[in-house]
């Protein structure tokens, strides 16, 4: 297929940069689909698929963006299939996050946690992408397949969310699997669907 | 301010400091920490077994 076989040691390479990535994966996994035992479930899937396709890689770009691409993507083909139900995965820690001066209740982890599994999928990998993983908004563009601008508008509207959320203490208790909620995922992911694949064919 | 329908979770009126809109809210920070902490966790043994496979496989 005209991509020139990778040397041994360019493999040697593509492996190590991808051992790198495996945490990165992980925390960015988890932040999209809640629960630890799914979210890894989907890095293996990842692995597998960035290692096969590893001739598609070019060396010397990011590993952590390119690998983030296909993580997204097999997440959303799964959301789609009705395997992830953004579950709250009720072993994470309590652990104090912030403790607002003039607020009774500190902010946890699993609150902030709970918050960000309430935002609609394509908000919540924006917000993961700049607000957690550090990418910039050109970066996280280029991850989900659209234009800068959306991705700047999308974690706009998921903080603001937020903010609400945690300074209310407006957050939802439990998972939100009821139907409603569930249906109104489904719908929005259409439209990220709709960009699927852009980054990765660039 | 009219319409506000307090329940009975509602703290008490008078607290000086409502979450201020500014450009670091006070749980910016969490977010990232909270993927850091992801981030810190070791590696699952699962995952040093699937990627010292890939090599066997072709």
């Amino acid at each position: 297929m005209g991509a020139e076989k990778r040397t041994a040691s360019e493999k040697a390479d593509f492996k190590r940069e991808l051992t790198e990535v495996v945490p990165h994966l992980r925390a960015f996994a988890r932040g999209l689909c809640g629960r630890a035992d799914m979210a890894d479930d989907l890095v293996q899937e990842t692995l597998l698929k960035a290692w096969a396709a590893q001739e598609r890689f070019q060396p010397g770009t990011s590993m952590r963006a390119w690998t983030f691409v296909i993580l997204r993507n097999a997440y959303l083909t799964d959301m789609r299939r009705n395997r992830f139900r953004g579950e709250y995965d009720e072993t994470v820690a309590e652990r104090v996050l912030t403790a607002p001066a003039g607020q009774e209740e500190p902010i946890h982890l699993s609150d902030m946690h709970r918050a960000l599994l309430t935002l609609p999928p394509e908000r919540r990998e924006a917000l993961l992408l700049v607000g957690a993983g550090g990418f910039s908004y050109e970066e996280a563009a280029n991850i989900c397949g659209c234009a800068v601008g959306t991705i700047k508008s999308r974690v706009g509207r998921a903080r603001a969310a937020l903010n609400t959320m945690l300074s209310d203490g407006s957050i939802p208790k439990r998972s939100i699997d009821d139907e409603t909620a569930h249906r109104a995922i489904l719908e929005e992911l259409d439209d990220v669907a709709a960009g699927q694949g852009v980054a990765a064919r660039s | 301010m009219t319409a506000q329908a307090p329940s009975e979770k509602q703290p008490a009126p008078g607290r000086s400091k409502e979450a201020t809109r500014k450009d670091q809210p006070e749980w910016a920070n969490g977010l990232k920490r909270l993927y850091d902490s992801v981030v810190e966790e070791d590696i699952p043994d699962s995952f040093k077994d699937l990627l010292s496979q890939l090599d066997a496989k072709d």
